[in-house]
């Protein structure tokens, strides 16, 4: 089933036409009323009628999270104020918050999108659909909730947290479709189980699961819990929300909207395009944003982009699942490896996420190694244990990143603190280089 | 019945045991017996003290540490001694993860401590075969 049947299966000639014809007025659009990009296009040569279909993208400057930091809270804005009728915002973990702004039509296609991954996993006007993203400035409630409102279903506008509410209303109330982060879907189905519920106990049917990094393991341990499909979604507050890309029944990648979002892969250290099928950063495009209008926002996510065709029958191009940040991708023995897959082995497995990962080179091999703070409750008196947990530590590893680390569980507080932040990757290699 | 031991885990660092041993002294405990096992990264430094508790609590700002119940065997201070009940326990298939001997100013004068998987068998076996093991108190009092 397709929200919008034309659209997310039209031709490959027929979206490019769209996407060719929107370019050229958003550019002038950008160019016309924000005079941030405007200097950076006129900095780089590149005219508004320079650019005359998608291909002519390339020609224009990158736009990045130091460029929302420089322009906050208003110079990327691309319409008046009065036009303007919600902020979002993100969470502001690293440095400033990101401000986005949205006019109602803004909205419209954003509600649209997450109303396309809706119908995408079976949601009709019959269901009843549990939003338990947060509300407020945090994209993902909001989002979710407008999709569910176009889709026609019975919204639970139940905003994070209060699980025992969450269930009570889940249980009473029949809901069939549950959207939240995977990591609380988690948690759902484990206090589900806790409270007696055995999975087929619910009505749920699918889950849309996004907001953070989730792995393939943790989609079928959630399936099997609350005896449902589960499916991604994707999104940024710099493009809009969740919805800029979502799964399809075949659970193999992101379908994104590119009537409104044009995607690129590029190498994160040229900033060179990159062909389809390689693996890069992703960036993206908003064909009809008109408050926040990016062009060519680089997203730090790594991921592969395929047009190969989904059996599904929507024709709009797959993300894979990011698979790390740009800005901390490491190159060893010639695999692409990011912390953040260390720092999930680390979680699975019950350690703290203070850890250190040196690279260094060898007799010209690349060697990892991962220093990892021990607790209490892993402590043990017998050398054995000890070892025991470093060789299981690296067997895991090994199967998560592709190359083989030494793990070595080291006393706590013993892994270096600056300002109170730990230093994740120290890169030995480049004092060779 | 088992006695009290303090596990610590140290950083194979020049430094790391020197800092752990002063606290004790600071706080006044006695370090009967200890024994180190280390490996590249990291070592293990066992102890028996006059207070296993005080001294984790001593101890814990500053290290990780533990407080494991092993197994203290008096023996007499001559040859073959030992022999004797390591046979015990081996013919009882009880698997030693760690042991390690001390000697106190006492009639028999010399001991062993004991890390098996589970202690309340090892002292059963022990017992049949009429080797006493310490208690937490005996083992203050030396
Ligand atoms: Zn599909």
């Amino acid at each position: 089933m397709y929200y919008q049947p034309e659209i997310e299966t039209a031709s490959r000639e027929e979206i490019l036409k769209i996407q060719n014809e929107k370019i050229v007025k958003q550019v002038r659009h950008v160019y016309d009323n924000v005079k941030y990009y405007r200097d950076l296009m006129d900095k780089k040569g590149v005219k508004p009628e320079d650019i005359k279909s998608v291909d002519d993208i390339k020609k224009l400057p990158f736009l990045t999270k130091a460029d929302l930091r420089d322009a906050y809270p208003y110079g990327l804005l691309g319409t008046d104020l009065k036009n303007c009728v919600r902020i979002q915002s993100t969470s502001g973990t690293t440095g400033k918050r990101v401000v986005a702004f949205y006019t109602q039509k803004d909205i419209d296609l954003w509600e649209e999108c997450c109303a396309r991954a809706i119908v995408a996993v079976g949601g009709t006007n019959e269901d009843v659909c549990q939003v338990c993203y947060g509300y407020g400035l945090f994209t993902g409630g909001m989002g979710l909730n407008g999709g569910s409102h176009k889709v026609g279903c019975l919204t639970l506008p139940m905003s994070s947290g209060n699980t025992e509410r969450q269930i009570q209303f889940m249980m009473d109330l029949n809901a069939t479709i549950l959207c939240c982060t995977p990591s609380y879907a988690a948690y759902i189905g484990e206090s589900l189980a806790e409270a007696g519920y055995k999975p087929e106990d619910n009505k749920l049917k699918a889950g849309i699961f996004g907001a953070e990094p989730w792995t393939e393991e943790m989609r079928r341990s959630i399936e099997k819990s609350l005896g449902i499909k589960a499916y991604d979604i994707y999104g940024l507050t710099e493009t809009s929300g969740p919805g800029v890309a979502f799964e399809c029944e075949a659970q193999a990648g992101m379908h994104i909207n590119e009537d409104h979002f044009y995607a690129e892969i590029i190498d994160p250290d040229t900033g060179e395009v990159l062909p389809e099928g390689e693996k890069g950063e992703l960036v993206f495009t908003s064909l009809d944003k008109e408050a926040f209008p990016l062009l060519r926002y680089r997203t730090r996510d790594i991921c592969v982009l395929t047009r190969e065709k989904c059996s599904c029958g929507r024709t709009h191009v797959k993300m894979s699942k990011p698979m790390g940040r740009s800005d901390d991708m490491m190159i060893i023995r010639g695999v692409n490896v990011f912390p953040s897959q260390i720092e999930t082995v680390l979680l699975n497995e019950k350690y703290p996420p203070n850890y250190q990962i040196v690279v260094d080179r060898v007799n010209n091999s690349d060697t990892l190694d991962i220093y990892v703070e021990i607790t209490q409750e892993l402590f043990s008196d017998k050398v054995s244990d000890t070892q025991a947990r470093e060789k299981a530590l690296e067997a895991t590893m090994r199967t998560m990143l592709g190359i083989g680390p030494k793990v070595h569980l080291v006393p706590p507080k013993t892994i270096t603190r600056s300002e109170g932040k730990a230093v994740r990757v120290i890169d030995k290699r480049k004092l060779h280089d | 019945m088992a006695v009290k031991q303090l596990s610590v885990f140290l950083e194979n660092k020049s430094g790391k045991l020197i800092d752990a041993v002063k606290t004790l002294a600071d706080n006044k405990i006695n370090i009967r017996a200890m024994s180190i096992a280390d490996t590249k990264d990291f070592g293990i430094l066992r102890l028996i003290v006059s207070d296993a508790e005080k001294a984790k609590t001593a101890l814990s700002d500053q290290v990780l540490c533990a407080v494991t119940d092993v197994i203290a065997v008096e023996m007499k201070d001559e040859a073959g001694a030992l022999c004797g009940i390591l046979d015990v326990l081996n013919k009882a298939n009880i698997n030693i993860e760690y042991m390690y001997a001390f000697t106190a100013s006492t009639a028999n004068g010399a001991y062993v401590v004991l890390r098996v998987d589970d202690n309340s068998v090892a002292e059963s076996v022990l017992k049949k075969n009429g080797i006493a093991t310490l208690n937490n108190d005996e083992l203050q009092k030396m």
